[in-house]
């Protein structure tokens, strides 16, 4: 018996947890299972199931009389949804729009982010980055309310009660984008940039200002410097804070509600939605079917890009 | 690093906007549940509690909020649970499918609310026959942390694994050389390390189930209403915007401070390492 057992044994564990012990010893793989079984199990039979079953009801046949789904294969639903050019027409306006909030997070959180990481004095670095960072739990339906109220436009029922005067934008700056997509597009940019933030502080703190001396030393200015030394290893993060900016912002379909004030469908998501409740679930189901594959080719793409090392 | 004054000037004026941008809309909603006026006009006149009591005083809010509360404490719960066993067995071990776990542990919170919300409501309002019996999960308190747990899983686990990643593992090595069994290594090694940690994660996993609207909205049922589906079905009533001006700046009191907690907590295991 070496010490180090007689030791074990003079305080140790019952002696069941001993064989316990010794058994998760002789077989490693066993440890593996018993720790693996149990997030996997609950994301293939909740998760996986429930998205498998999603795409099963795509294919689904809206039975005219009862208007329920019945088990009548067709891939009507899908073709259907695939040849209306007014589907394509809003898919593409909400990609447009995904794609333009995760550009202006970037462009905002890029400058702000080098500016706490690299340029602020240390002790006010950590406060910086916390007062950037907490907005995110204010909560999604008080940030969207908020713009509600910051937004609205003089003379407007919801702003005044029917007594004139305009929300903060209004009245401080003069100036509002009423209710629209600029103001959907500006809430999102307000509620997911932290999620931008987050990412590029942390690459740009693990980047070494030494490599930004050696790029001013052999001549190159701020411009080529950003351009040539710190976005190419800021990307990964980039595309990890792109993750969310994008992924939320395609299926966002609140917002709008409150920010828009005509019936014009600005978002994807309302199209699903109204369309489920139409009630036409083989058909909402086909719907969810263009941000799914989207999001599944754009995250096989980030993931090469290094991003889900840095979320 | 020499960069002009100029630039710097500027960058700061940049983060100076980004700090204005993020707290003026805090601001004025806080703000505004002070207000006389049963209105969301820009300038606030008065000063008054009046909506405070009333919020106080009304039902539907409190009882949404318990609801939040409940169904938030018991997701955080299993997605910690979950999630902590996901990133033991993704740290330790190298196996077939490792990345193809992880993918698939990102996927809930990556996939836009609607798909995930669409595709839990279809599962649970189904029959599931299993053979021996056949059982429908519904839609209310059960379905709504099933799906809430769902998405706090990587929260959970993205907390924990990034503690492992940080936690030498000479660690362990160290406490079975001294002749610890791998239990005793665990509560006495292991657990201490990723403690904070789990603490953080399921401060977060709490915010954000307690924020969910999108796929709270597909599997609560219309019987069973969160705070934020309370805020959301409220809203466009003329009379409401006092009330749901205080309950927003109730929410923001009450889970500011918690995320600066979680913050500090998931920062303290770097320099304890």
């Amino acid at each position: 018996m070496t010490t180090a057992e007689r030791v074990g044994r003079a305080s140790g564990p019952s002696q069941p947890f001993r064989n316990l012990n010794r058994f998760f010893r002789r077989h490693p793989r066993a440890g593996l299972f018993s720790l693996l079984t149990p997030p996997v199990a609950w994301l293939l039979f909740v998760y996986l199931a429930s998205l498998a079953m999603l795409v099963v009801a795509a294919l689904y046949t809206l039975d005219p009389d009862s208007q329920k789904p019945t088990s009548d294969l067709t891939t009507a639903n899908i073709t259907d949804a695939l040849g209306d050019i007014n589907v394509w027409s809003l898919f593409g306006k909400t990609v447009l729009t995904a794609v333009s909030v995760t550009l202006i997070c970037a462009l905002v959180a890029l400058p702000t982010c080098f500016f706490i990481a690299k340029i602020a004095p240390r002790w006010v670095r950590r406060g910086l980055l916390v007062s950037m960072l907490l907005p995110l739990w204010a909560g999604y339906m008080v940030k969207a309310y908020a713009w509600r109220a910051m937004v609205s436009p003089a003379g407007n029922r919801f702003a005044a009660a029917g007594r004139g005067g305009g929300g903060f934008l209004q009245s401080v700056l003069g100036w509002t984008p009423g209710y629209g997509r600029t103001a959907v597009v500006i809430a999102l940019v307000y509620l997911w940039l932290p999620y931008m933030i987050l990412p590029i502080y942390a690459g740009l703190d693990r980047l070494p200002t030494s490599l930004l001396d050696a790029a001013g030393d052999l001549g190159a200015r701020p411009w080529r410097t950003f351009r040539s030394v710190i976005l190419p290893l800021l990307l990964p993060s980039v595309a990890a804070g792109s993750i969310f900016t994008f992924s939320l912002t395609l299926g966002d379909y609140i917002l709008p509600r409150l920010l828009v004030d005509g019936k014009e469908r600005v978002m994807f998501g309302e199209l699903i939605n109204a369309t489920l409740g139409g009630p036409n679930l083989p058909l909402a189901a086909a719907y969810t079917l263009f941000p799914l594959v989207m999001i599944v080719l754009y995250l096989l793409a980030m993931k090469r890009a290094g991003a889900f090392d840095n979320l | 690093m020499r960069t002009s004054w100029f630039s710097k000037t500027l960058l700061g004026l940049v983060t100076l906007g980004t700090l204005v941008f993020f707290y003026v809309p805090l601001f004025v909603v806080a703000r505004l549940s002070f207000t006389e006026k049963k209105s969301v006009a820009w300038p606030a006149e008065g000063w008054t509690l009046q909506w405070w009591r009333e919020a106080w005083q009304d039902d539907g809010p409190r009882e949404a909020l318990w609801r939040s509360v409940t169904v938030a404490t018991w997701a955080t719960v299993i997605a910690l649970i979950l999630g902590s066993l996901a990133a033991f067995a993704l740290q330790r071990y190298t196996f077939f499918g490792r990345n193809a776990i992880s993918f698939v542990l990102v996927l809930p919170i990556a996939l836009p609310g609607i798909v995930t919300g669409i595709a839990l409501q279809n599962t649970f309002t189904k029959e599931v026959d299993l053979g021996l019996f056949s059982f429908e999960v519904g839609l209310g308190f059960h379905s709504l942390v099933m799906a809430h747990a769902t998405f706090c899983v990587v929260i959970a686990y993205n907390n924990v694994i990034a503690r492992l990643r940080r936690s030498s593992p000479n660690l362990l090595e160290a406490s079975a050389d001294l002749g610890a069994t791998g239990f005793q290594t665990f509560r006495h090694v292991t657990f201490p390390l990723v403690r904070s940690a789990l603490l953080a994660g399921g401060i977060l996993a709490f915010a954000l189930s307690f924020d969910e609207i999108v796929v709270t909205t597909f599997t609560s049922g219309s019987g069973y209403l969160t705070l934020p589906q309370w805020i959301y079905a409220n809203f466009a009533r003329p009379q409401s915007p006092a009330v749901i001006n205080v309950v927003a700046t109730f929410v923001m009191v009450v889970s500011i401070p918690l995320a600066y907690l979680a913050q500090r907590l998931s920062d303290g295991g770097a320099d304890s390492r």
